[in-house]
């Protein structure tokens, strides 16, 4: 073992192991380039020849490997670093912001909150029970590492149409994979999303976040510091599945891939690898600690000692191996699961191989730390491989992609074309054509609310998260369900509020403004369920970045979100960006998901969204819209998204967000909830379907809209629009706090009986308008232009049973 | 009165349990590691619900193998109170103190949400604190918790009232409903569903508590068995 | 010493429902199969076993079968035995 020698020594070693490894069954450094083989490990030629450049020769095969992986689009965000630095990343809450394992904001008393949300999308195309499990396992790793107990995941999903058998078979694996994990390792899965649209047919996307606390002044990060100090790989043995996940995960088409790249999770091993890893650093011991994810050991090792700014030798006989004959190229690039690599203190060792004996864990004392900026790999007593730490992490490639804006003839095609509507809209109402007249439009008017609710994207999501263990830890305050979840925080006097959101029709439509809404939504959730937000962390779902439009769509869609993250100050403190959700030629709707942490200060600031008491007014807070652009509604009518992205204005989300959360805290509000897909009318139904109450809501319209302005003022998706429920006694508190605030607020309606009424009441003729502060109209009042009326019943029979049925196939 | 929480490799509702037990009745309890072999020290014990060495051959076949499963039974046959939850009570069969298995769920799914009980027999050391016929509200989340035993000891667990606690409604697929029972000394009760997540108000149910009270008040009225 | 190579078939009584073979049952009749009946679904597990004769490889096997990795409440098992070829190695 030559882990003694000098420089100068191992300089020797390596030359003579150039000779001889290669000599086996490894391509030689010359035939890598003349054959382009360095192409197969996930270099380009330009690429390759830099790597030749920079290290003054010709890689070997292993170390054409190390830079395959490292240089992947999956590692070094080569495509999109550009844009991931103008992100806003500071602020007084941040602990830690991107660059470690996951982002750590402060909720005070000490405590910090630790999370990050990452894709597995191109996994989960392939075995979507593993895929997804294996996400669920890495984010958890990534959040533990950090010192932090994990205390809850959420799940942000999309697939195809469920009318789709395959998409049926992704859908139901995907959500089986994350609740064998998640439930086994004993983390609720508190809450997510699941969107079902064509887009997604063929790439379905499976983002995965985790939330965990540590103590704030406790943070552990993955470096690899102190010169002498020992490395440690536990958890599993390594073996060959996964070769080449990284560079897989940046492939156009992940069908045409070998299987072979599949990982399989192991949640029982993942539990007591979290259980043993929290145990190890609470005694102190550990220096730095790292997931071996995307490019296992490569990846852990390099970044480690990045992060120091240092080196690390790797001594690769000591990996505890799952397989015989394992080469140094396959124990580099494996990705089974389950395995972390540990720097310790030098003189610790003991404490690390007692409790990982405890746990009945594996631990291999496998290298150690240097300072001369080289990741040098021995095995049989050789050099394998020995390059710059720089080289392969902080001089990877960075590219300035082309974008390309869409053309004008584009833009006019995405304007809703009111004919088409109108001829829509025409045909619904004829297939109402045997009620009479008046009575068929709002036949037409209820048949797209039931619609509306029986879309797989809006409908209740039961069939999902009662397959995952949503109350584990004891601690979930607001599960599933509702606008935000909340989970208590143990040995705190506070909660997390916590959301994911993420509207690709929106971006596709208007990149910059949907990027905006993304990170709006995330928060006015968290806002609904009575936390203040604090911080986010993002997957940045695209395209193919070397399409220009798609380039065009991520830059669009940062600068965006970097905003919307500046106004609503929740700065950014990880993430991740998966690019190439492509297949057969056609790009993803650019998805950016958004996860938002939140701190709710009091329990009893915990708000629902279902009403709650029979009696109370219902407000809209927020600016009235019965704009159309970009809405589900439009997309049902004529079969494709049409218009610019619903209206936004960052400064009245941001008004509305705050009188909100201040209104929760005063303690005025029964129950709350956000205006998002299928607008106003969904909300409201949504909002009868949880409490189990029925409201009656007048507009203040002109007489006899037409029925394009009635599916405008009842399906707009115009953001910054808060549903609030407010007893009586509050509500002169609550109007006058909104005024002082500059946030439009109207009562709109009253909680009572077990039917959603929508009535104009202007056609009425009576005093009461939609400003009035009683909503006094009454079913029986004379004349009134009822627009809609349909019992709770029939609401819920549509919201329950959608997925659940659409899944009996 | 002193409690013990078991904890198996793979146990995740450990601390859930001492939790709910120092909340309602303020007592001490201890968590004791799978390969801890004498437990005469404790009062009550709590097999807590998880997935005990990942539940890979069966549920809770490997984990009635622990050293700390032998401190099981000689305590349960001292009398000692002895709870299953879950995974708790899918070892407690495993391990023969309870009879019948528990198999995966009729609608072959994880299932997790409140279901509500009937409780079947006030007049257990886990039920004094209810009423019997009572409707009670706990959650569920297991993927394996169809009971099954055949026909002569489902009906020897009826004739003598040791059925403590049925679902009202189906909720996977267990013979008879059965979402909890208990031996023929009354002092070892396995249930599927978690008391543990139902006892206090943002729990949504505080209707769990009383599994704990009751057995407290058992206690109390045996008296001090073990001086310390 | 010698090696069996010992395959354990274990499966649920008769007496007890099976959902798992129920549902693959139902699949197949609706894919067009028909005269499929009585599917029931099983474990399959591989063991390779240390002993000094065939005689004390079987009731080592029974004793695990018996004690581990059946639970005779609701499964019944069967299992094959055969040496292993020389080469084998642990």
């Amino acid at each position: 073992m030559p882990a003694d020698s000098t420089t100068q020594g191992q300089r020797t070693a390596h030359e003579k192991s150039m000779a001889t490894t290669h000599a086996a069954n490894e391509p030689s450094p010359e035939q890598i380039r003349e054959h382009g083989l360095y192409e197969k490990l996930g270099l380009t030629a330009p690429e390759y020849e830099a790597v030749v450049k920079r290290l003054r020769r010709l890689p070997n095969y292993v170390e054409t490997g190390l830079f395959g992986v490292l240089w992947s689009e999956h590692c070094s965000y080569k495509s999109s670093r550009k844009y991931l630095k103008t992100f806003p990343t500071t602020g007084p809450q941040v602990l830690q912001g991107p660059g470690e394992n996951a982002g750590v904001v402060d909720i005070g008393e000490g405590v910090g909150i630790a999370f990050k949300m990452e894709s597995h999308n191109h996994p989960s195309a392939v075995e979507p029970y593993q895929g997804a499990a294996t996400g669920v396992g890495g984010i958890l790793r990534d959040v533990f590492t950090m010192g932090a107990r994990p205390i809850a995941f959420l799940d942000s999903l999309r697939f195809g149409p469920l009318t789709d058998p395959h998409t049926r078979y992704l859908f139901s694996h995907v959500v089986g994979g994350i609740g064998g994990y998640g439930n086994c390792v004993g983390i609720p899965t508190v809450g997510g999303e699941a969107v079902f649209d064509e887009s997604y047919r063929y790439n379905p996307l499976v983002n995965a976040m985790c939330v965990g606390m540590l103590p704030a002044d406790k943070i552990v990060k993955g470096i690899a510091s102190g010169v002498g100090n020992p490395v440690f790989v536990v958890g599993s043995r390594t073996g060959r599945d996964g070769i080449h996940g990284a560079t897989f995960a940046s492939a156009e088409d992940p069908h045409e891939k070998e299987r072979s790249a599949v990982q399989v999770g192991d949640p029982f091993l993942g539990k007591l690898l979290m259980e043993a890893c929290l145990e190890l650093m609470e005694t102190g011991a550990v220096v730095g600690i790292q997931d071996m994810g995307a490019a296992g050991l490569t990846s852990s090792s390099a970044e480690m000692a990045s992060r120091a700014g240092g080196g690390i030798e790797l001594y690769l006989d000591k990996v505890p191996v799952r397989e015989d004959g394992m080469t140094p190229y396959e124990m580099m690039l494996s990705e089974s699961q389950e395995r972390m690599l540990v720097v310790m203190e030098k003189g610790k060792e003991q404490v690390a191989f007692d409790i990982l004996e405890k746990w009945g864990l594996q631990i291999g004392e496998i290298g150690r730390v240097t300072d001369d900026g080289m990741l040098r790999l021995y095995f049989r007593g050789e050099v394998v491989a020995d390059v710059p730490v720089m080289a392969l992490v902080d001089e990877a490639p960075v590219y300035d992609r082309p974008t390309e804006p869409p053309s004008q003839a584009e833009l006019a095609a995405r304007k809703i074309d009111e004919d088409e509507l109108a001829q829509r809209i025409d045909s619904l109402l004829q297939g109402e054509a045997t009620a009479a007249t008046g009575r068929a439009e709002r036949t037409a008017l209820e048949e797209l609310l039931r619609l509306i609710l029986a879309h797989p994207s809006v409908a209740d999501k039961r069939w999902i998260h009662r397959q995952y263990d949503t109350t584990v830890r004891a601690s979930t305050v607001v599960g599933p369900g509702s606008d935000a979840a909340v989970i208590a925080v143990p040995g705190t006097t506070k909660a997390v509020a916590l959301a994911t959101d993420g509207n690709g029709r929106y971006v596709r439509l208007n990149p910059r403004v949907g990027g905006a809404i993304a990170v709006a939504e995330a928060a006015r959730n968290i806002v609904c369920s009575g936390g203040k937000p604090l911080a986010i962390t993002n997957c940045l779902n695209f395209g193919n970045p070397e399409n220009p439009s798609v380039m065009h769509q991520f830059k669009e869609a940062v600068a965006g979100m970097s905003e919307a993250c500046l106004a609503l100050d929740t700065p950014v403190v990880s993430g991740n960006v998966s690019f190439y959700n492509q297949s057969r030629g056609e790009d993803i709707y650019p998805t950016p998901v958004v996860g938002t942490v939140g701190v709710v200060e009091a329990l009893s600031h915990a708000t629902k969204s279902g009403f709650k008491q029979d009696g109370s007014s219902v407000l809209l807070l927020g600016p009235p819209d019965a704009g159309l652009d970009g809405s589900l509604v439009v997309q049902l009518l004529t079969g494709r998204p049409q218009g610019d992205a619903p209206r936004f204005d960052v400064d009245a989300e941001a008004r509305v967000q705050s009188v909100a959360l201040a209104l929760i805290r005063r303690g005025l509000v029964l129950s709350a909830h956000d205006v998002s897909e299928g607008g106003i009318a969904v909300a409201l139904a949504e909002m009868c379907v949880s409490g189990g109450m029925g409201a009656i809501v007048s507009v203040a319209g002109a007489l006899q809209p037409s029925v394009a302005e009635r599916i405008g003022w009842l399906f707009s998706e115009g953001q910054s629009r808060i549903l609030l429920e407010v007893s009586q006694d509050h509500l002169d508190a609550v109007l006058t706090a909104a005024q002082e605030a500059g946030a439009p607020c109207a009562v709109i309606g009253r909680v009572t009986g077990n039917s959603l009424t929508i009535v104009d009441t202007a056609a009425a003729g009576a005093a009461t308008s939609g400003a009035s502060r009683t909503a006094g109209w009454e079913p029986q009042s004379e004349g009134a232009d009822v627009w809609l009326s349909l019992p709770i019943t029939e609401l819920e029979d549509e919201y329950k049973n959608a997925i659940p049925k659409a899944m009996e196939h | 009165m002193k409690w013990a929480v078991v904890v198996f490799p793979g146990s995740n509702c450990d601390e859930d349990a001492a939790g709910a037990v120092r909340r309602v009745t303020g007592d001490e309890v201890d968590m004791v590691w799978h390969t801890t072999r004498d437990l005469s020290e404790y009062d009550a014990i709590i097999l807590p619900g998880g997935f005990s060495y990942g539940d890979y051959l069966r549920s809770g076949a490997i984990a009635r193998f622990s050293p700390v499963m032998e401190g099981v039974k000689e305590a349960a046959e001292q009398g000692t109170l002895v709870l299953g939850i879950c995974n708790g009570f899918q070892v407690l069969t495993e391990a023969g103190l309870l009879p019948g298995g528990l198999l995966g769920n009729h609608h072959l799914q994880f299932t997790c949400g409140m279901v509500e009980l009937r409780v079947e027999n006030a007049n257990l050391p886990f039920t004094s604190a209810y009423q019997e016929g009572e409707i009670i509200r706990v959650p569920v989340a297991h993927g394996e918790g169809r009971y099954y035993a055949d026909e002569p000891v489902l009906d020897e667990l009826a004739m003598h009232n040791r059925i403590a606690f049925t679902y009202q409604g189906e909720v996977n697929g267990s013979v008879r409903n059965i979402a909890g029972i208990a031996n023929d000394t009354a002092n070892v009760l396995g249930l599927m569903p978690h008391p543990e997540r139902a006892v206090v108000e943002w729990m949504d149910s505080v209707d769990g508590r009383r599994v704990f009270e009751s057995m407290a008040a058992y206690h109390a009225k045996r008296g001090v068995v073990h001086a310390g | 010493m010698k090696f069996y190579e010992v395959e354990v078939k274990v499966w649920l009584k008769k007496s007890v429902f099976d959902p798992q073979g129920n549902a693959v049952e139902h699949a197949l009749t609706g894919l067009g199969y028909e005269g499929v009946d009585k599917v029931r679904i099983g474990k399959y597990m591989q063991l390779l076993v240390e002993a000094t004769d065939e005689a004390a490889a079987h009731d080592k096997v029974k004793s695990i079968c018996d004690k581990v990795l059946h639970n005779p409440v609701m499964e019944t098992y069967s299992y094959t035995l055969a040496e292993a070829a020389a080469e084998v190695s642990v």
